[in-house]
């Protein structure tokens, strides 16, 4: 604490990834399980431009008037941060992707093989703005019925997605996918 | 886990912002980072117990929504308060590495190299 240093110390460039995914899909449990920090949560208050134009079925009363954005971090070196948001998975959320995905390197898409379709939308997003993402296959309970490949037909991902099956709750599993992702960053950038 | 808020805080968070719902400038993202000046200027007028509480928290660099978190206000009160006290002179402001379409290999690789270490 007694650095000479403390006072000039520059800040960290910071960069960000997101985790997507339907609800309930391991979001906030794969950005805590490789962040370095207990994941963080904030909560905004809605407008009402982002309420009431969508489905509502299901929503707990007491999240009616707020969204909980969580996060996590991982830092590279003493000049870089990585941050892991996860992204909001009730559809009626969807206003703040845009804010978020802004600036973002790319994305993780999370999918829970036993209902695939809840990440649809969340695939369909990426894919309409141009933003890198990889698909992880959540097996929970470290289950994986299907293969990597079938999964990939019955999302109709594109020759370029990867799609990996993990476990979100562990540690390696979650920083793999992450790579899984920079290396497709890196080759796309390489092209 | 971070609810409580309408037992535990005194003051309702736009409140704090003297009822402003926008912030000033555009500039403060998520990962927007945050120094308090050290020392404050000669001319700095003593901040409101809320921006005292933000001044301490970015002693040290730490992004918006890392304030937002560890404050328990939502990022929307949190922004309109840095830009407070950035136009008081109290905070600098680091933006986030940009991300274009030509993305810069040499950034790519170090969160690569980074991750490999985890």
């Amino acid at each position: 604490m007694a650095d000479s240093d403390t006072v000039t110390r520059a800040a960290p460039d910071t960069v960000k990834i997101l985790i997507a995914g339907g609800f309930g899909v391991g979001k906030t449990t794969m950005v805590g399980s490789v962040s370095e920090i207990a994941p963080l949560r904030t909560e905004e208050p809605l407008t009402e431009a982002g309420l009431g134009v969508d489905d509502l079925e299901g929503i707990e009363e007491k999240k009616a008037t707020t969204v909980a954005l969580d996060f996590g971090r991982i830092t590279i070196g003493d000049d870089l941060v990585l941050y892991l948001f996860g992204t909001p998975g009730q559809q009626r959320f969807w206003f703040m992707w845009n804010d978020l995905a802004l600036g973002a390197l790319g994305a993780v898409v999370l999918v829970d093989v036993r209902r695939p379709e809840s990440s649809f939308a969340a695939i369909d997003f990426f894919e309409r703005r141009g933003i890198p993402f990889v698909v992880g296959v959540n097996g929970f309970y470290g289950e994986h019925p299907y293969p990597p490949e079938e999964i990939r037909d019955a999302l109709a991902l594109p020759e370029h997605v990867q799609v990996l099956l993990c476990d979100a709750r562990e540690r390696g599993s979650s920083r793999d996918v992450l790579i899984a992702l920079l290396d497709q960053l890196i080759a796309a950038a390489v092209n | 886990m971070a609810g409580g808020d309408t037992a535990g805080r005194l003051v309702r968070p736009f409140a704090l912002t003297g009822g402003r719902t926008r912030p000033s400038r555009a500039d403060f993202t998520l990962i927007t980072t945050v120094t308090a000046v050290d020392p404050p200027p000669t001319w700095a007028t003593r901040p409101q117990p809320e921006q005292q509480r933000i001044l301490r928290h970015c002693a040290r660099p730490i992004a918006v929504a890392e304030l937002a978190a560890l404050l328990d206000l939502p990022v929307s009160v949190i922004v309109i308060m840095l830009c407070d006290l950035l136009e008081a002179g109290r905070i600098t402001l680091r933006p986030p590495r940009p991300v274009s379409q030509n993305p810069d290999l040499d950034l790519l690789q170090k969160v690569r190299d980074g991750l490999g270490r985890l």
